[in-house]
């Protein structure tokens, strides 16, 4: 669901193929346009873009009310021993039954929830642990709550699982038809054989792409799936769990190593002005507090090696770590509200390296004429992006709505190298970290990434080298010295290329004393002696020059030998799960760890006897659990991190070790996913009084309109999508003969019955506006598109590619340009997978 | 049923061809244009560099061949991988000409304000340049201090070590080392609006 895999990420599709061809697997397809993916499948469902959480939470409904779920007892003890569905939940809490479509806390404007009353139930906190682990460790464990209540019966009306039951009860396969426009038949297929292909023997994987998150409740829609998951036992299984099919060769890197607003690397957080975040002491206890009785009960040695590898040896205890003068946020600084703050003139000078915000921003022409705003801006591609050509040839400069001569914006373009031409790492959608090498230098001036801000770091550094100034500290102080061996650039003209390895060896960690690289994350301390860039990859570089990304062995299943999956070569999560709570496989056919009672556990006992028992994987699969804690240890009450969990406590990073199906914290719209309609929608919420997401992500600014509910001059639904021939917004695609040869023009995919209605016929322009813009395209009448029927109504529904630009061997209009600034609140991220829009026939201008 | 491996390659392969390329062309949508452009398929001899495909998240592996004058003359599948066991789409195939393609920029380009033209200029002059006016855009707007809402209806003064004048915007097919540097100058300058394609 929410993904083409066929059509944008078609070398993975091979293994679903293989699956069916092999060994039998069936495939379906839910998504409103059949595609690739659905020509490929054994079922295609089409659904309505935006009913995905009815589908979804229709599935949790028919499956935890089956008789094979009941009666089987895998499930049970999988669901009681593995999520949180006994746990017992505050008294305060109200669910959308109760309120009419939103949750207790919702604050009396309705824009922001307060989550105190979706907080579980707990035992009285546990007598003060004993010190000694470490300045803030020690601190931690003075604030360790009490155990999570339980109910095993899963009978208590207070008990999660209950209060899922009661919050899905509405959502049936016949409010599937009414809501998502496909039969309750339909429905029923892909529930039962996702029912059916679920338990001991078999598992059960979903799959999703953009689809799902470019939605104004696009986390809660993966929350359905994950849920759906947890209660089916698919999760920590192999063939199982929820893949995010990500669609950039290195999205995963930058989301771990984030070059993100709110998150330092290896998911710590940003210090926060807002937050109780003054010392590194408050912004551990803050930050930590609440999870200390995870795996993130390590937080401190993780936050201190972050700051002692930006500070090197400037970082002291005594100083915090230079945690002084790291920046603060102070508020949501993600794209679109960047680009907003950008067109009201508060930014001045502007990086953009390797994207294409003209063609690929959200609402592209207010992104456009943002850069005009601009002092300044640096463009580092391999070719004139529409970015980097906006003052010359922009639709908005065509028009002379802008003028070059009143363009203030001072415009660099740096060349940049291409893959082939630099060493480096990705880490791909299953989160392996894979090395490319070096095969030539690049050409002319154009230089790699790193060299880029290597280069301009030395150049600012030696600018605030005498600087007495505080404010100054964090750039004059930052450990910045990556200059390469002469063996690593003997072979190249480009002689100040940075050391990948040295900066891959940051990012593992090692060790200040002896720069000796970390093998593993467990050796990292908080006292200030061990420096790493990003936790959850130390073991990438395990010893000096060694590199795990660059291992190429394969093997025909996991191949553990062939880079390296973070952490710790794990690459099924959270894989305690893939046996049953006595450690042993669940079936013979889904064997993957399991615990050996007899096996020499490397440990001794007090006396000196060999202990024995540890977990083991045959396939050299890397354990995601503590490897000799026995499947009957019971967790310490007053302690942190593995000490605490216990030895079916199997999701080691939430702090009750269990998969989550009712969220306690950490979301900001709600503990269960709920059905809101887009913020666009040409229907009413069929489901609860409450229309949209209450606390979704809204700019009301000039030239970000947004259309009424069931708005009469645009009454029809539209997704944007992707093209196997393209890659986003075309920088790498458009430009290549080959690729725009394949695909040279933009078009939109129109049902003949819309295509009648309107006059369009097959192959002829048609132009496409919404409140934010207009664009012509070639209409594509096709039976792959079909009205869908909403409670008696009719609703069309378009698709437009939103490859296309001005520039490039293959240009066409701007889809973005249709697009609003609206999105989720727990990750800004924009839905453009479904919106609202009108079409006519012809081009642009009124041309035919 | 067992495939064998070239039964399975012809089984896979309609997912990768055809489809709405092939309706297109019967649209008499005209591909001369950029037809003319396409290059000769270059012959794979020389020596082999293991690497990664830079577009989706897959993480096909490639092969790069590079002739023995240094210059990379073939990119394809890598047969070892796991992953696409020397298979590509279509857009890995065609990395070769993201690579040699003659509308590539390979020298540094400069439109100052207002003008209506590109001017080239040498690489060190736009560095110098460029860690200029970040320096000064910086130090025009640094804040250390800002007043923040309590909480209770009020303000109070907080550190924030940060400006809002300098934003940064990468995409999400550049190394994990590019991140982890980009990130630490960032966060050394006391940049907030960092931001990557991983956002959307």
């Amino acid at each position: 669901m929410g993904s083409n895999m066929a059509e944008c990420h078609p070398v993975a599709f091979r293994w679903p193929l293989k699956a069916r061809t092999d060994h039998d697997a069936v495939l379906m397809h839910v998504d409103p346009r059949f595609t690739r993916t659905s020509a490929a499948c054994d079922v295609h469902v089409p659904i309505r873009a935006g009913s995905d959480i009815v589908f979804l939470g229709a599935i949790i409904n028919h499956v935890i009310n089956s008789k094979r779920w009941n009666e089987d007892p895998f499930f049970r003890e999988y669901v009681v021993n593995y999520t949180n569905a006994a746990t017992l939940v505050n008294p305060e809490f109200k669910d959308t039954e109760e309120l009419n479509g939103v949750f207790s806390g919702l604050a009396p404007n309705g824009k922001s929830y307060a989550n105190a009353s979706w907080s579980y139930q707990r035992n009285a906190a546990p007598a003060k642990g004993k010190g000694g682990l470490g300045p803030f460790s020690d601190l931690l464990l003075q604030q360790v709550p009490g155990r999570p209540k339980t109910d095993p019966s899963l009978q208590d009306p207070q008990c999660v699982f209950q209060i899922i039951k009661r919050h899905f009860a509405r959502y049936t396969p016949d409010l599937v038809g009414r809501v998502c426009g496909c039969t309750p038949e339909q429905f029923l297929k892909v529930a039962d054989t996702l029912l059916n292909n679920s338990g001991r023997d078999r598992t059960s994987n979903i799959t999703y792409a953009v689809g799902w998150t470019q939605h104004t409740v696009g986390v809660q829609i993966i929350r359905a799936a994950a849920m759906l998951q947890a209660l089916l036992g698919n999760i920590g299984r192999p063939g199982g769990g929820v893949l995010a099919l990500r669609g950039h060769a290195t999205i995963q890197g930058s989301t771990d190593i984030a070059t993100l607003y709110h998150s330092l690397p290896a998911y710590l957080n940003m210090p926060d002005g807002r937050k109780n975040h003054e010392t590194l002491k408050d912004f551990i206890l803050t930050e930590a507090g609440p999870v200390a009785t995870s795996y993130w009960g390590n937080y401190p040695k993780f936050a201190v090696s972050y700051f002692k590898a930006q500070y090197g040896a400037a970082a002291t205890a005594e100083n915090d770590y230079g945690y002084n003068y790291h920046p603060r946020i102070t508020g949501d600084h993600s794209h679109m509200p960047m680009m907003l703050d950008m067109a009201a003139g508060k930014i001045k000078g502007f990086f953009v390296m390797g994207q294409n915000p003209a063609v690929g921003g959200q609402n592209a022409r207010l992104q456009r004429k943002a850069l005009a705003k601009l002092d300044w801006m640096v463009v580092r591609d391999y070719f004139e992006t529409e970015t980097a050509a906006f003052w010359r040839n922009s639709p908005e400069v065509l028009s002379g709505e802008l003028k070059p001569a009143d363009i203030k914006t001072e415009v660099f373009f740096l060349p940049a190298a291409a893959v082939a031409e630099m060493e480096g790492s990705f880490t791909n959608t299953q989160r392996l970290l894979q090395q490319h090498d070096k095969a030539a230098d690049p050409p002319g001036d154009a230089r790699s990434d790193s060299w880029f801000t290597y280069r301009l770091g030395k150049l600012l550094k030696e600018m605030y080298r005498d600087s007495p100034l505080e404010l100054d500290w964090g750039i004059k102080n930052l450990a910045w010295d990556y200059d390469p061996e002469p063996k690593e650039v003997a072979p190249w003209r480009i002689k100040d290329e940075p050391s990948a390895y040295k900066l891959l060896k940051e990012i593992n960690g090692y060790t200040v004393a002896d720069q000796k690289p970390l093998a593993t994350f467990a050796n990292l301390k908080e006292d200030g002696s061990t420096i790493c860039g990003a936790w959850i990859y130390t073991g990438v570089v395990p010893e000096e020059g060694k590199n795990n990304a660059a291992r190429r062995k394969p093997d025909d299943w996991i191949s553990p030998n062939w880079g390296f999956a973070w952490p710790a070569n794990r690459h099924i999560m959270y894989n305690r799960a893939s046996a049953d709570s006595q450690g042993n496989p669940w079936s013979e056919a889904k064997k993957l760890i399991y615990w050996d009672p007899a096996a020499d556990s490397g440990t001794k006992d007090p006396a000196g006897n060999p202990v024995k028992g540890k977990w083991v994987a045959p396939s050299g699969e890397g354990i995601d659990f503590q490897p000799t804690k026995a499947p009957g240890f019971i967790g310490k009450d007053a302690a942190l991190g593995f000490d605490w969990l216990s030895g079916n406590d199997a999701f080691i990073m939430r702090p009750d070790g269990k998969a989550w199906l009712f969220v306690p914290a950490g979301l900001v719209d709600g503990p269960l996913p709920t059905h809101y309609e887009p913020y666009e929608s040409p229907v009413k919420n069929l489901v609860y009084q409450q229309q949209v997401n209450p606390v979704a992500k809204v700019w009301q600014v000039n030239g970000n309109s947004y259309h009424a509910v069931a708005d009469p001059k645009f009454p029809i639904v539209v997704s944007t999508y992707r093209l196997t021939e393209h890659h986003l917004s075309g920088t790498m695609s458009r430009w290549l003969p080959w690729l725009a040869e394949l695909m040279p023009e933009l078009f939109c995919e129109i049902s003949p019955e819309l295509a009648q209605e309107k006059g369009i016929k097959n192959a002829e322009y048609v132009t496409i506006h919404t409140a934010r813009g207009e664009i012509q395209a070639r209409a594509l009448v096709t039976r792959r598109m079909k009205p869908f029927t909403i409670d008696g109504k009719k609703v069309h529904e378009i698709g437009i590619p939103w490859h296309w630009g001005w520039q490039g061997n293959a240009a066409g209009d701007v889809a973005n340009d249709l697009v609003a600034m609206v999105g989720d609140p727990n990750v800004s991220i924009h839905e453009g997978k479904v919106f609202t829009c009108d079409i006519r026939a012809g081009r642009k201008g009124g041309r035919i | 049923m067992k495939l064998s491996r070239r039964k399975f390659l012809k089984v896979t392969s309609g997912v990768v061809g055809g489809g709405v390329a092939a309706e297109l062309g019967l649209l008499g949508v005209n591909t001369a244009a950029a037809a003319a452009k396409a290059n000769k398929v270059p012959i794979k001899k020389g020596k082999q560099v293991p690497s990664i495909c830079p577009y989706c998240a897959v993480g096909c592996g490639q092969i790069v061949t590079v002739s023995d004058a240094g210059e990379i003359v073939d990119i394809q599948g890598n047969p070892d991988s796991p992953i696409n066991q020397g298979t590509l789409c279509p857009k890995g195939s065609a990395t070769f000409q993201l690579v040699k393609n003659e509308e590539r920029w390979t020298t540094v380009k400069y439109r100052a304000p207002g003008s209506d033209r590109w001017e080239e200029k040498p690489l060190d002059w736009a560095m110098h340049r460029i860690a200029e006016l970040t320096r000064k855009t910086r130090d025009a707007n640094f804040n250390e201090f800002q007043d923040l809402p309590d909480g209770k209806g009020g303000t109070v003064k907080k550190r924030v070590m940060n400006t809002y004048a300098l934003a940064s915007l990468g995409g999400a097919t550049m190394d994990n080392e590019w991140n982890y540097l980009h990130q630490k100058l960032m966060h050394g300058l006391g940049v907030v609006y960092l931001e990557n394609q991983a956002r959307i």
